[in-house]
């Protein structure tokens, strides 16, 4: 921090001083990051000791597709028999009249979305699509839907177990159905578990939810005003995340909450529109999407690599089993845990069955990525680990020339709605950390400031960093949640059978009836 | 012969004061008559909220709910029983026009009163003011007071 501040004042001086400075401390951040956390990436993305398919294959990647896999089996696919039911519960139908100004079920799915819809669904995709060719897009819906029961036995083991407290408050998450349900079925281990998730949640949050969003807001904004230093962008997300986070100013959240839902309207709308215009390529695109699943037309890794690649930006997209949203539904007012359980189904949905598949078509539609008219295969950039592009842009940029092919102001309210996106799942993910953070070390003013002062001091860090190191970390923590989180799951899905088949019970012997006259 | 029941809609505004004052009038011409008398807090189950405002939920809604009844409600109810009119007092969230609609259904009120607020804002003009709405969805009968 120090080192910044005599940066900001030497830019004060001299420009041309400040030049090789600002570069410099770009530089130095990054390999400082790069050095201390380069261990535990490599652990969590270490391969499988066997080959899948002729190619290696992370054991995190395989972790998630089988928790998801168990889930969806164990609960017989409720992502799709109860889809229905999802819909209707947000739509208020069995909400009770007279808890009329409690938090609804759309407000807790809103509240969740807004921390998962983002960055995940604009840069991942485009990392998942230029990597892993489109075939990666078949996956990433694949895991998609998997990763909806996932939500489900999450979810609703947060309502279940939350904390109430005498002033009505709540607090929920997979550090409390760790330690609760844990202790309710007389397993040991469930107090450690919540000790490690709470780390790797705090760690997520100054990740995938900070450093990672900082970094691709800058990334943007810096594509359309010129190159300049990493960390200024920092310092001004820093602030205003400060005043909203520390200093509580509402009006900069409530102006967010509005329009990032219309932002993310927009995009969808946009992106529809593009997809109307060449609708003549849809067809084809889906044949893309379909070969390059199985075959990978020729990309980095075969379809295991287009696999691995959607598998990935799936689960840091919808955060299916990281547990983030358990801790966001919680605070919904229903007796029915069950019920939040399956409105959170729909967030896996929306975030990627519709948002990043749209990204995906609208990438592969523009023909941004380059492709070898003779063979059909996609062309390799000279390292050989990703397909090379129109104009080597890759992340968010990618989407954005994407998008630009269609709209040529697209860039611009790309711009925006990247700032806004980052801007609230970081306040969304400083919620999350501080919810961790209380867990460990205690809840009061001083403590709750100092993890808000860390968050901030990230902002910076993750601006100035390289966007290799802040995606390897970012991904590496949020998977770290799912490790812990998961094997906590496998543990306390019996609790959650109960409770659906109770609740499913009553909804079909007519118990339950919808509200709506 | 049956009860008579008036639900009136009041805000802490001079009009709903005046909604109250003509309701009571009419209360004591026909004799046997209830006020419903309800204060609603606007409240859409569709905002969209920070995950912080849906913590405090439940506590701010108790906070709503025992201001609206201290600074408004409470001191109503006891102005109409003094005037010797029965009353029941109400604090709902929800949609304005909605709630009262909804009242006079449940307590098969012969009208609704409410005073006309003026129509303020853009948003007004384009979607309609509340009275306009209520006038366009009520069941029963709708008394405004200008």
């Amino acid at each position: 921090m120090k080192k910044l501040l005599t940066a900001a004042s030497l830019a004060a001086m001299s420009p041309v001083a400040v030049a090789a400075q600002e570069a410099s401390l770009d530089d130095k951040i990054n390999d400082a990051f790069a050095a201390s956390t380069g261990w535990f990436v490599t652990f969590i993305f270490a391969p499988l000791p066997f080959d899948v398919a002729g190619a290696s294959f992370p054991w995190i990647v395989m972790w998630l597709v089988i928790g998801a896999m168990v889930f969806t089996i164990y609960f017989g696919a409720i992502q799709f028999r109860a889809f229905g039911h999802a819909i209707s519960l947000v739509k208020g139908d069995y909400s009770d009249p007279d808890d009329a100004g409690e938090v609804s079920h759309f407000q807790a799915l809103t509240t969740a979305l807004s921390g998962t819809v983002g960055l995940g669904n604009i840069a991942g995709v485009a990392v998942a699509v230029g990597i892993g060719g489109p075939g990666a897009t078949f996956w990433m819906i694949f895991a998609g839907l998997l990763g909806m029961a996932s939500k489900f036995t999450e979810c609703t083991l947060g309502v279940k177990f939350r904390n109430e407290y005498d002033d009505g408050s709540v607090s929920g998450g997979p550090m409390y159905y760790m330690t609760k349900g844990f202790a309710e079925r007389g397993l040991p281990g469930g107090k450690i578990l919540a000790v490690f998730f709470s780390i790797f949640c705090i760690l997520g949050a100054l990740g995938g939810g900070n450093m990672f969003q900082a970094n691709q807001a800058h990334a943007q904004i810096s594509g359309i005003t010129g190159d300049y230093p990493g960390w200024i962008t920092g310092v001004i997300f820093a602030v205003v995340v400060f005043a909203v986070i520390v200093g509580g100013i509402k009006s900069i959240a409530n102006v967010t909450e509005k329009v990032v839902p219309f932002m993310g309207i927009m995009y969808v709308v946009c992106a529809l529109i593009i997809l109307l215009v060449n609708y003549d390529q849809i067809g084809w695109a889906f044949g893309q999407i379909w070969a390059g699943a199985f075959t990978g037309l020729g990309v980095a890794g075969g379809f295991v690599g287009a696999l691995i690649q959607g598998f990935k930006r799936a689960a840091f997209s919808n955060e299916a089993g990281v547990g983030s949203a358990a801790i966001a539904h919680s605070a919904v007012r229903t007796k029915e845990p069950v019920t939040e359980g399956v409105v959170s189904l729909l967030e896996p949905f929306i975030d990627t069955v519709v948002i990043c598949t749209m990204t995906a078509l609208v990438i592969t539609i523009s023909g941004v990525l380059v492709m070898d008219p003779a063979s059909g295969n996609f062309v390799l950039n000279e390292a050989g680990t990703a397909i090379q592009t129109v104009d080597g842009s890759s992340g968010v940029q990618l989407t954005s020339a994407a998008f630009a092919t269609g709209f040529s102001w697209f860039p611009y309210v790309l711009a925006v709605a990247v700032v806004l996106f980052a801007f609230s799942t970081m306040i969304s993910w400083s919620y999350y950390g501080l919810k961790a953070w209380t867990y460990l070390v205690g809840e009061g003013q001083a403590q709750e400031l100092a993890f808000k002062i860390i968050f901030c001091i990230f902002i910076v860090i993750g601006a100035a960093a390289k966007l290799g190191a802040v995606i390897n970390f970012s991904d590496a923590m949020i998977f770290a949640m799912a490790v812990v989180n998961i094997t906590a799951l496998y543990f306390l899905m019996p609790i959650v059978k109960a409770e659906m088949n109770s609740y499913f019970g009553r909804l079909k012997s007519g118990e339950i009836v919808k509200h709506k006259h | 012969m049956t009860e008579t029941v008036f639900v009136v809609g009041i805000d802490g505004s001079d009009a709903g004061e005046r909604a109250l004052a003509f309701a009571k009038d009419r209360a004591k011409a026909v004799g046997d008559c209830t006020i419903v008398l309800c204060y609603v807090i606007e409240w859409s189950p569709f905002s969209f909220q920070t995950p912080e405002e849906n913590e405090m939920r439940h506590k701010r809604r108790e906070e709503e709910i025992s201001m609206a009844h201290s600074r408004v409600l409470d001191p109503a109810v006891a102005a109409t029983m003094n005037d010797g009119v029965n009353v029941i007092g109400v604090v709902k969230h929800g949609d304005v026009a909605e709630i009262l609609d909804g009242l006079a259904k449940k307590h098969e009120a012969a009208q609704i009163i409410v005073g006309r607020v003026g129509v303020r804002g853009l948003r007004e003009r384009v979607f309609g003011g509340v009275t306009g709405r209520l006038v366009a969805s009520a069941a029963v009968p709708v008394t405004i007071i200008p």
